[in-house]
């Protein structure tokens, strides 16, 4: 369980919060969407979830971010990323560059940790099987399409052994059969109990995977409830947030004077 | 001319032969050398003092056999310097050196730069051509004359610099992500082979090493 108890985080010389006063609660095993608008605080939460903020990328930060109820702020990077997992949108800035093959790309993390190469490997062997990648293990990462990158990213978090995982717009860059291959590896992390919280613009994706949403404007929490519901919410589109395309049509058909029940 | 032949083809040519790179590596070395080797022919050649056997002469400069005989005693020597370098980048990998490295006890932070910095280069490259090939797309002139190519390659190298510099931030954040900044020692997934034939020559090349300097100091001078 992954909890925000009132945070606050203001960035390094940022005129006011980029987050203020959330309150929020990841469950274990639960996939939760986060959307808002441009600028709206999303990438700044994912950074204060993962640790990133403030620690690495500075600012202040008021409130506390508790993992299992355990406050992370006295844990070092190098611990809490055994616990918590950060993706980002870019494929390509998440490989390390040194390494020539998706096996050693995977294994480049829990090698960080110093564990015995037995162990080593077989989280290297679990992640990949989890996301259904073996067949790509003695391919080299820098030759793989954008969508089986970012596979191969997130296999390398989830071989440093999280419970949790924020993902920032892990499809912002990937064509659609890059995304659907992002989407099932998210339906898969969740079937193996992982927790996920994800960060997207495409809401079909967050429509498809994630059971709860919140809705960030300005750095605080304006919505949050089921996602299926809040989807279909027509303040959502004032907050900058795309309708998915189920929704969009069903109100394309309404302005058209049809009768979506009628017709389905 | 004996020492440097003898070692061009001991310590030189015969592991290329064994590793299947002579051809690579005699282009490589010749590309490497070609400037350095014309201003030493040049200079040698034409304006050695003291040079008494002419061969031509051409205006104010005169040649001499003296200084042909310098000139090919230096780039000899040259080419076995040049050939021992390339020789190490055609048959090491960048991933073995520093993962060996790293087994040796070198930080694993140096390792990662060095190999890091090497293994950037064919990436950027790529980018390169990636870039080339979406401003040809848009018009962009990358053929033609000299004075045209240069032109054409304001755009590309400010994409690739420019680009580089904005993934570093993200790569860090990456980078924290996967425990990079852990102090003390990394799991090694592997340990490159390393044949007792292999361990064997290195302490050759130590031991023939040691007995050069020896039969230097001793006063020993190959002609
Ligand atoms: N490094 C920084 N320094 C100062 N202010 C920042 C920094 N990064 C972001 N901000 C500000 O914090 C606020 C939230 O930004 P954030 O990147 O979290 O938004 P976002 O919801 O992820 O937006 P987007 O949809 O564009 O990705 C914005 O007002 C932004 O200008
Ligand atoms: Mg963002």
């Amino acid at each position: 369980m992954l909890t925000f108890e009132s945070v606050t985080y203001r960035h390094a010389g940022g005129v006011r919060p980029a987050i203020d006063d959330v309150s929020l609660e990841l469950g274990e095993g639960e996939v939760v969407g986060l959307v808002g608008g441009n600028g709206s605080g999303k990438s700044t939460l994912c950074l204060i979830a993962a640790g990133l903020a403030p620690r690495i990328v500075g600012g202040t930060l008021s409130g506390r971010i508790l993992i299992d109820g355990e406050d992370i702020a006295p844990m070092p990077m190098h611990e809490l990323v055994a616990r918590v997992a950060i993706g980002f949108d870019d494929p390509w800035t998440q490989l390390s560059g040194v390494t020539g093959t998706v096996y050693e790309e995977v294994a480049f993390g829990p090698a960080n940790l110093g564990m015995p190469r037995d162990e080593l490997v077989s989280r290297v062997d679990a992640a990949l099987s989890s996301l259904a990648i073996e067949q790509l293990a003695a391919r080299d990462p820098a030759h793989l399409s954008g969508g089986q990158q970012q596979l191969v990213a997130i296999a390398g978090l989830l071989a440093m052994g999280p419970r949790h995982i924020v993902l920032d717009e892990p499809t912002a860059q990937l064509d659609p059969s890059g995304t659907s291959l992002v989407a099932n590896a998210i339906e898969r992390l969740a079937s193996e109990g992982a927790s996920v919280l994800v960060v997207e613009h495409k809401t079909d994706l967050i429509a498809r995977v994630a059971k709860r949403l919140v809705v960030l404007a300005g750095g605080t929490i304006v919505m949050e409830g089921a996602a299926a519901e809040l989807l279909a919410d027509p303040r959502l589109r004032d907050l900058g947030v795309r309708e998915p395309s189920a929704v969009r049509l069903r109100r394309r058909l309404v302005e058209a004077g049809l009768d979506p029940v009628a017709l389905a | 001319m004996v020492g440097p032949l003898a070692l061009a083809g001991l310590v030189v040519l015969l592991p290329a032969a064994v590793a299947r790179v002579v051809r690579k590596l005699l282009r490589a070395t010749l590309l490497l050398t070609l400037p350095v080797a014309t201003s030493v022919l040049v200079i040698n050649v034409l304006f050695f003092p003291g040079g008494r056997d002419v061969l031509f002469q051409a205006g104010p400069v005169t040649a001499t056999r003296e200084g042909l005989g310098l000139a090919i005693e230096v780039l000899l020597r040259l080419l076995v310097i040049s050939g021992a370098i390339s020789l190490f980048y055609l048959t090491t990998s960048a991933a073995e050196l520093t993962t060996d490295l790293e087994r040796r006890g070198v930080s694993p932070r140096l390792a990662f730069v060095a190999n890091a910095s090497v293994q950037s280069v064919p990436a950027m490259l790529e980018r390169a051509a990636a870039i080339i090939e979406a401003q040809r797309a848009r018009g962009l002139d990358t053929e033609g004359g000299p004075l045209a190519r240069a032109r054409g390659i304001v755009p590309i190298v400010g994409p690739v610099i420019l680009g580089a510099i904005g993934e570093v931030e993200q790569r860090t954040l990456a980078l924290e992500a996967r425990g990079f900044s852990r102090p003390g020692p990394r799991t090694l997934l592997w340990h490159p082979a390393d044949r007792p034939i292999e361990r064997a020559a290195r302490w050759l090349i130590v031991a023939a090493l040691v007995a050069l300097l020896a039969a230097r100091a001793l006063g020993w001078h190959p002609a």
